[in-house]
């Protein structure tokens, strides 16, 4: 990747907490030279919006100026605004080469509109800051269920999953797999004082702790989808085995250097506490009731893009076909 | 132990007005029933003098019992500017002569907040009026302290870490100048609990002071010119900085924050004269990195072998360890040796963590010119309950036991009033001083916190009235100690916490199952207390119930008015013996600062406090979160649900003084 796109990309960091983005030093000195963003970035509570100013956001930028607890009204143009993290691949990305891009841009083809991103690292925080501050109205991909949303029907079901090195033994299928008490493990920590992914628990749980190097999932904002330092560190033999959330693993796993297998963990679910699998929805606010059945019209009508789409990135997906989305009763 | 003043609140009708705190004093007798009467006569009379808003309540007989108790062990009356120790004064080491400025943010090395001034008093004090004020134009939880030296006050903003010079030679105390560090916008995503600031400290014709994007940088104090400016860590490794630095033998000593953000926790020295890093000592990892030599000699077994930093933790996980400090530093000039605290273990699940994760949640002693490790005892092995140790230590040389001995005294997290013998890092006594139930005591022979199993956080299950909650006992919110009443003033909070149903939540597009922390006041409703304590006789004197948490630091001085701030606005002043409320003003916006006094140019005494409400307590304002999202701020917005209606945001300083 060349130092360019590394810049361009490189645009902000965000974490836990207090739940907001911010802009990384490679971007900082042209923002804070921006009068009005400097303004923000002094009376924003509680977050500095994520723009870069090496993409064309500039409707985003409209928004993010304003006070966040003013919803912001209908646009003149029709558009579909989308709230995104914009960088976060395999995700979402601001040049639009992740699977949730392209999903929201079947979504709005559909609608007769064009999309219009408000960008938001997704970390913790971002429902707050972006849909429910009125900066945008669907996002793409979230947990169902998830509780300040309301969501569509589920369009795919995928699971945490093991990666490991192609070859040099059987790969790991189960948490109860021997292997895992001396193989060196990665997994991904939050940052939370009480919360973790759920492998870390599946894990401790069994005792398996000795041998369990952890990676934070904020990863560092500076460098192109942070997250993904779990999976590189199977190829570069840093860790014997990852655990990691389905999509990230498998569209990673496909572009190391090495051959990585993918397989999805058992049991599905470590007792009702620890679920590996998660039913993903698209989400939008509470009151957008008419906006989600539209929404859950298109993806019945369009099962089949979607699969597409889901397939080309690798996501893997479990039990859930991709006609689970017109046989979701819910 | 439940402090019996809670006791005192089923007896005290709920309809009282907000603002009206009420003032309790401590059960006088070991008799139940009496107990009882007496608490609910003086809550009674306590309740009438507030609603008169009349200042003259009579004192009560809890008052008078402390008084025989402790008559002869403080002579009132007595200053501690001698120096000497003698068994029956409590006195500090290193004490200065009283100059009218407030040079340090706990204004000395011993950290008491004791302004010598008496010019306000506890019988002109219902006279204090606004001098003037000061708009920092920043709204955001202001939590530091003003500076004020040769007539000028400095003081630093939350973000973006603005430093002003206020010239208060002139009327209305004009900015002199104002210096702006431009600190990384990205950094406010990185600080946990709001972007907060708590203050600068001036040495040698300079202000030091960090900035939230890890900076630490020297400004010249009569100009506002930058001297030097030096970068101590990553916001892309999470960390930040937020603590107000100290100074010592030309050493400017500094903590990094981030414990939930994986990093490893250190304490900085950097060369007062330029900036360079003298030394660094990191709080986990093997010895020589934590600065542990052949001076280090901790009382207790349990912090005692070699590479603890590493063997209390299953392998390598030390290398994210947390165990930042963003707290507090005393000095003690006659040992010279620093006293810190470093903040809780992370951040990693509990679980996945077993061993006591040193050393997080530790005090440490440490030579300020090499960071030599002296003396560290780990106040909560293990953390489960974000229990960080960054709270002040007060210096005192006090009768122990019939017998004077050099001491350093701490309200912390698990919500134990402890004191050490600061030489060796010997526990003299625990005791506790709000309701606990993640504890059950502090094992004196060993130095151990004796946990209590049944709070143990287990992943997938619910573990309800867990006390202190994760803000403990007291927080950051400093103490002061006055050396007349010889009494401590702990600004502090009643909360416990559940931890309960687990949600789905997604970060970065992986899904987990977050734990649901919600905390809620604890036994009596109340969310704050302000509260008295002998420390000779080892007992609470008197507390005045707050419905917030009392988020500000307190003040005491020479006049005997004790000073603090309330999160929905109300600046007070009480009487330091008894408690009694002399006066009190309704700030623009709510206090977590820190009250100082200093003596003007036209030789009258001030008390300046920011007022701006924000901090972990007050994010639900400062971050306008929602009130319904319960786990929000760390489970700390289900406790601060109504401070909407309480509070707004501000940012501005109130001077005030006697007509």
């Amino acid at each position: 990747m060349s130092s360019r796109s590394r810049k361009a990309r490189g645009g902000w960091r965000v974490a836990r907490g207090d739940r907001r983005a911010g802009l990384t030093p490679a971007v900082e000195l042209a923002v804070l030279a921006l009068p009005a963003l400097a303004l923000l970035a002094v009376t924003a509570p509680w977050r500095v919006a994520s723009l870069t100013p090496l993409a064309p956001v500039s409707v985003a930028q409209a928004a993010v100026v304003r006070d966040h607890a003013t919803p912001h009204p209908p646009p003149a143009t029709r558009a579909l605004r989308v709230c995104a993290d914009p960088n976060n691949l395999p995700f979402s990305n601001e040049r639009g080469e992740g699977f949730e891009n392209r999903l929201a841009e079947l979504v709005a083809r559909e609608m007769g509109r064009r999309v219009e991103y408000t960008w938001w690292a997704q970390r913790r925080g971002f429902w707050r800051n972006t849909i429910k501050a009125g900066r945008c109205d669907v996002v793409v991909g979230l947990p169902s269920g998830y509780g300040p949303a309301l969501t569509t029907r589920p369009y795919y079901r995928s699971t945490y999953v093991f990666v490991t090195r192609r070859g040099a033994r059987p790969p790991v299928r189960s948490f109860d797999d021997a292997a895992l008490r001396t193989a060196r493990v990665g997994v991904q920590l939050i940052g939370d004082d009480y919360a973790n992914t759920p492998p870390v628990a599946a894990l401790a749980r069994r005792g398996i702790v000795d041998n369990v190097r952890g990676y934070m999932i904020y990863g560092d904002y500076r460098t192109p989808s942070p997250p993904s330092a779990i999976v590189a560190a199977v190829a570069r033999r840093e860790v014997d085995v990852a655990v990691a959330w389905g999509p990230l693993a498998g569209y990673f796993a496909r572009r190391q250097r090495v051959p990585l297998d993918v397989v999805p963990v058992s049991p599905a679910s470590d007792g009702a506490a620890v679920p590996f699998t998660f039913d993903i929805a698209m989400g939008v606010r509470k009151s957008d009731a008419a906006l989600r059945d539209t929404l859950d019209a298109i993806l019945t009508r369009r099962h089949a893009a979607v699969a597409r789409i889901l397939d080309a990135y690798g996501v893997p997906r479990v039990g859930m076909d991709s006609n689970r989305v017109t046989a979701d009763a819910r | 132990m439940i402090p019996p003043f809670r006791r005192a609140a089923a007896a005290v009708p709920d309809t009282r007005p907000a603002v009206c705190a009420e003032r309790v004093p401590r059960r006088a007798h070991r008799s139940r029933a009496l107990a009882l009467l007496v608490v609910a006569a003086a809550a009674a009379a306590a309740v009438a003098g507030c609603s008169r808003g009349d200042a003259n309540t009579t004192r009560d007989g809890n008052n008078a019992e402390r008084s025989a108790a402790t008559a002869g062990a403080i002579p009132k009356g007595s200053a501690s500017s001698s120096g000497g120790v003698a068994a029956g004064k409590i006195t500090s080491p290193g004490a200065e002569a009283e100059d009218g400025q407030w040079v340090r943010p706990a204004k000395n090395f011993a950290s008491t907040r004791f302004s010598g001034l008496d010019q306000i008093n506890t019988t002109n004090a219902k006279t204090l009026r606004v001098a003037w004020t000061f708009e920092t134009g920043v709204l955001r939880g202001q939590e530091g302290a003003p500076l004020v030296v040769n007539n000028t006050l400095y003081l630093v903003t939350p973000y973006p870490n603005l430093l002003y010079a206020l010239d208060l030679t002139k009327p209305g105390a004009p900015v002199k100048w104002k210096y702006e560090p431009k600190p990384l916008a990205a950094a406010q995503g990185v600080a946990c609990c709001d972007v907060v600031n708590r203050g600068a400290v001036f040495d040698n014709g300079r202000i030091y002071y960090n900035t939230l994007d890890n900076h630490t940088v020297a400004v010249d104090a009569n100009t506002g010119k930058e001297v030097w400016n030096t970068k101590l860590g990553d916001i892309n490794q999470g960390e930040t900085i937020t603590m107000a630095p100290l100074v010592v033998k030309g050493k400017v000593l500094v903590g990094v924050s981030g414990g939930e953000m994986g990093i490893r926790g250190w304490l900085t020295a950097l060369d007062a004269a330029t900036g360079k890093i003298a030394w660094r000592a990191y709080h986990t990892g093997p010895d020589k990195d934590v600065l542990i030599g052949p001076r280090f000699k901790p009382f207790y077994k349990s912090d005692q072998g070699k590479d603890l930093g590493i063997s209390s933790w299953p392998p390598d996980k030390w290398h994210q360890g947390g165990a930042g400090m963003w707290g507090w530093i005393s000095y003690d000039p006659g040992a010279n040796l620093i006293y810190y605290g470093t903040s809780n273990a992370g951040p990693w699940n509990p679980e996945m963590r077993p061993g006591d994760n040193k050393w997080g949640s530790t005090l440490f002693a440490r030579d300020p010119d090499t960071g030599e490790a002296v003396w560290a005892w780990q106040a909560s092995p293990h953390d489960e309950y974000d229990y960080d140790e960054i709270n002040e230590s007060i210096l005192l040389d006090m009768p122990v036991n019939g017998q004077t001995r050099p001491v350093l005294v701490r309200a912390d997290r698990p919500g134990y009033l402890d004191v050490f013998d600061r030489r060796t890092g010997e526990l003299l006594s625990a005791d506790p001083f709000v309701h606990i139930t993640s504890s059950k005591g502090i094992d004196l022979k060993t130095g151990r916190m004796i946990p209590n199993e049944e709070k143990s956080l287990k992943t997938g299950q619910v573990v309800r009235d867990i006390c202190p909650a994760a803000p403990g006992g007291k927080d950051w919110q400093p103490m002061a100690f006055s050396p007349r009443t010889g009494l401590l003033y702990i600004p502090h909070q009643n909360l416990c916490m559940d931890e309960e149903a687990v949600e789905p939540n997604y970060i970065a597009g992986t899904p987990y199952v977050g734990a649901n922390v919600k905390m809620y006041a604890g036994p009596g409703g109340n969310r704050g207390v302000f509260s008295a304590w002998d420390p000779v006789a080892r007992k609470e004197v008197w507390s005045i119930k707050e419905e917030f948490p009392v988020w500000s630091g307190a003040l005491v001085t020479a006049g005997d008015v004790v000073f603090y701030g309330t999160m929905d606005g109300w600046f007070k002043a009480l009487d330091a013996r008894s408690g009694q409320l002399l006066w009190q003003f309704k700030t623009g916006s709510g206090i977590i600062g820190q009250p100082i006094s200093f003596r003007g140019p036209d030789g009258k005494q001030y008390v300046a406090i920011l007022s701006g409400v924000g901090g972990w307590s007050g994010a639900i304002v400062a971050g306008n979160l929602d009130p319904r999202d319960s786990s929000a701020a760390l489970g700390f917005v289900n406790a601060m649900k109504d401070l909407k209606q309480h509070s707004t945001k501000g940012g501005t300083l109130y001077v005030f003084a006697l007509p």
